[in-house]
């Protein structure tokens, strides 16, 4: 069971990813943004940080690194593929998943140890999980409101494709508190909180965060 | 050579947080009477004589613009 992590410049998370994945019982495997070569991986996960500073917007830069145009094709034809955080935002910009990320609609950068609520757990990446459940995994972003016309949003909701949706006050202005979206096929999953922070209590808020990679991990093996 | 400029601006029902705080900062600044501020993105490429409105356009749409959220419009201006 091996999962591709990718590192882009910029990037801060891969390490904390691979370190879930091993938690999990799989074996990460370390991708660079400019090799087109995912490793003979089964799943990829695209971590967050800041690729490329952010320059023009957040994942527009990352979206055409050769390590993404094999991700988008290895994606059509059903491997998993997490983004966490940047790694959502590279998600959208690449098309992947639908809809964009925008500044919080309060401007400020949001560090927070977050609860959001399972809407989904059909995903690849959430099967663990009860729908219903309610997780505590941190957020830390500046761009993350998650937004989409009318019609994709009601495609969402009507698909049942919001997978994560936050619980209380809405931290950054995200249409309909949406904290994270699977694509049609339940195969690619995007969220801007950050499950790979909270995968052990001695180092995180809570362990809630391990389900989405015991998921993963499930998911491959029955495959 | 040409000079061709792209403006790109986020769309109209888009929430634009950062034009927002430009337009609640100007009151406070001793500015009154505007009343909405939006805030986009401006690019002034210097581009080669070969290089066609087609290209331009998919130099907009596809990097420079998101179109999930922004517009864009293309323009050749004089150098």
């Amino acid at each position: 069971m091996r999962v591709g992590v990718i590192t882009f410049p910029g990037t801060l998370d891969d390490v904390d990813a691979a370190r879930a994945v091993g938690y999990a019982g799989g074996e990460a495997v370390k991708l660079w943004h400019a090799d087109h070569d995912l490793k003979d991986v089964d799943a990829v996960i695209v971590p967050g940080g800041f690729s490329y500073g952010d320059y023009l917007r957040c994942g527009a830069i990352a979206r055409f690194a050769p390590v993404m145009q094999e991700v988008v094709d290895a994606a059509k034809k059903g491997m998993p593929v997490l983004g966490i955080c940047n790694g959502f935002q590279i998600l959208c910009e690449a098309h992947l998943l639908p809809g964009a990320l925008i500044r919080n609609h309060k401007l400020h950068f949001v560090c927070r140890d977050q609860w959001l609520k399972v809407e989904n757990n059909a995903t690849a990446w959430t099967s663990r999980y009860d729908n219903g459940a309610e997780i505590l995994v941190p957020l830390k972003s500046g761009e993350g409101g998650y937004q989409a016309d009318q019609s994709t949003l009601d495609e969402l909701e009507g698909e049942g494709r919001v997978v994560f949706r936050y619980v209380g006050e809405n931290p950054n202005g995200s249409r309909n508190d949406i904290a994270g979206i699977t694509s049609a096929n339940g195969r690619v999953v995007g969220l801007m909180p950050h499950p790979e922070h909270a995968i052990d209590a001695l180092t995180g808020p809570t362990d809630d965060g391990l389900g989405m990679f015991l998921s993963l991990v499930d998911s491959v093996v029955k495959a | 050579m040409a000079r061709v400029v792209v403006d790109v601006m986020p769309k109209p029902e888009i929430l634009d947080p950062q034009g927002q705080a430009v337009a609640n900062a100007l009151p406070r600044l001793g500015f009154d009477g505007i009343t909405s501020v939006r805030q986009g993105k401006h690019f002034e490429l210097e581009v080669a004589d070969d290089v066609d409105d087609a290209t331009l356009a998919k130099i907009a749409e596809t990097f420079l613009a998101n179109p999930v959220i922004e517009d864009w419009v293309v323009r050749r201006v004089e150098a």
